[in-house]
């Protein structure tokens, strides 16, 4: 499976994804929040960041389910979904993932049909801080 | 006060190509050369005229290779447009400027590439980026396909789009490939029962949404209007051209800002009509870059041809068919002709200005020319 090749603004991120916890990027000025991390804010151009929890609760804006030829770890679990979540509390914040039977499960341990557009699912952490995403209601 | 601008001051007046394959066996230097000099030859232009070169970033044969296997003159512009099929009009376009502004007076564009038989780029992980791979990578969203995949369904779902409009898409270039003899699938028809039953590649794309993977080379020749007179056909004026990068714009992932569905190439059709005498309406026929088939409806909203989620319906009754309202990819595109990162939708827009395209659009007097959606863009309005 790949790791996150981190960058210095995206970095904060998986440190506290690794703690268990989900936050995103927000102007230490204006407070708006932005996704993926960047130095600048585009709102009012402060380079004053933090890190604000987010909820963890979202819902799906969409997916796919790529089908082989794929990268070799992925291939073994294809086909499996991987989604785009919109968050609750900052709804234009969307993060891609996958959605799991439980934290640590596989890829493809969902069938693709228990998905939709719009379903309610919550973040969780797998052992190595890597965030997933389970149905709210399975 | 603004300048004279671009429009009609250069043309187009040479096109050359190799042939397409899945596998070729000479190098991608060498089939550079050699569609450069035809693209020169069919201008009826020496190599020692050409003082401009263009490319794509993503192009592996570089201006100094180039130059001095083919003997050009001193080169005083060179340029590479970026965002891999995102780039091909604005290599036409950088030289167009170049040579209106006055910095070179015969500029070469070529692109060639050995997609067919060498390596998948999504393979190579050690070349993933940081931003924004971090965030997509990981998860399995490991190819364009599939990140095209997440738009395309979320496309479907807002506005209704169906799997037989994808079909459309697929459907009419592979008609018209099967009229070109140069194209990959010239005998092998298409059926709506072939797509349906498809393999999928990432759902909701099947096999058919997918563009072929080639091996190939094309060139262009720009020059400025007034020296196109003495070149061997037609000249094919640039009559406007554009680049596109919207604000707040994330590439194939364009999952982050408020509109996602409204990519690149609202930016570059704004900036296009703006400068243009012409309007969507007086577009004869049209050449969409179609890596993927939700691209064609993409663009079809984004450069004015239908309202905001049309693009689905417009595709209806025959639309991008020979005789419908926009016939589309008539040489058969990246789907079924060849797929060289959209230059061949550039030469196949000279062809059916010149009146010699294999699928010739009767009287044909304005193309459209796009590059890739869903990465920052660019587009040309071509005349005659």
């Amino acid at each position: 499976m790949l790791e996150p090749v981190t960058d210095a603004d995206g970095a904060p991120f998986w440190q506290y994804a690794a703690q268990g916890e989900l936050r995103v990027q927000a102007c230490a000025d204006c407070g708006e929040v932005r996704f993926p991390p960047r130095p600048c804010c585009p709102h009012c151009r402060s380079f004053a960041s933090e890190w604000r929890a987010a909820s963890g609760r979202g819902r799906i804006w969409s997916w796919a389910v790529p089908h082989p030829p794929l990268l070799p770890d992925y291939a073994e679990q294809a086909p499996y979904n991987v989604v785009v979540v919109e968050l609750a509390d900052h709804p234009r914040i969307r993060l891609v993932g996958n959605v799991v039977s439980e934290v640590g499960a596989r890829l493809d341990s969902v069938p693709p049909q228990r998905l939709g557009i719009g379903a309610r699912v919550t973040a969780v952490f797998d052992a190595s801080g890597r965030p997933q995403w389970v149905l709210e209601r399975p | 006060m603004p300048g004279p601008g671009l429009k009609d001051a250069t043309a187009i007046v040479g096109i050359g190509q190799t042939p397409f394959a899945r596998r070729l066996p000479e190098d991608e230097r060498t089939l550079a050369c050699r569609a450069v000099l035809a693209a020169l030859d069919d201008a009826g232009m020496a190599p020692g005229e050409v003082d401009a070169l263009a490319s794509y970033t993503m192009e592996e044969t570089d201006e100094v290779e180039l130059a001095k296997a083919l003997g050009l003159g001193d080169l005083t512009f060179f340029s590479k447009a970026g965002y891999g099929g995102g780039g091909s009009c604005a290599t036409v376009a950088h030289l167009a400027t170049a040579i209106a502004a006055g910095q070179a007076t015969v500029g070469v564009a070529w692109r060639s590439r050995k997609r067919g038989s060498g390596p998948r780029p999504w393979t190579g992980a050690t070349a993933q980026l940081p931003t924004p791979a971090q965030w997509t990578r990981p998860f399995g969203l490991l190819r364009p396909v599939d990140e095209i995949a997440v738009l395309a369904r979320r496309y479907m779902h807002e506005y209704g789009a169906t799997r037989d409009h994808l079909f459309n898409v697929a459907l009419a270039c592979r008609n018209r490939a099967n009229q070109n003899p140069a194209a990959i699938m010239y005998d092998r028809p298409l059926t709506r029962e072939m797509y349906m039953t498809s393999r999928w590649i990432s759902e909701p794309l099947c096999l058919y949404d997918n563009c072929l993977e080639t091996d190939g080379a094309l060139a262009c020749v720009v020059v400025s209007r007034e020296r196109a007179r003495d070149c061997r056909h037609r000249p094919v004026l640039v009559h406007a051209a554009a680049q596109g990068l919207p604000a707040q714009h994330h590439g194939m992932v364009n999952y982050w800002n408020d509109d996602p569905l409204s990519g690149p190439s609202w930016a570059a059709a704004r900036h296009l009509w703006k400068h243009a005498d012409l309007t969507p309406a007086d577009v004869d026929v049209a050449q969409i870059y179609d890596a993927f088939t939700p691209l064609v409806p993409l663009s079809l909203e984004g450069y004015g041809f239908c309202g905001r989620g049309e693009g689905g319906a417009f595709t209806e009754g025959g639309a991008l068919e020979t005789g419908g309202r926009l016939p589309l990819n008539t040489a058969g595109g990246g789907l079924s002709e060849a797929y060289v990162h959209g230059f061949n939708l550039i030469t196949e827009g000279v062809r059916q200005l010149r009146g010699t395209s294999t699928a010739q659009v009767p009287g044909a007097a304005a193309c459209l020319v796009t590059a890739g959606e869903c990465v920052p863009t660019s587009a040309l309005l071509l005349t005659n």
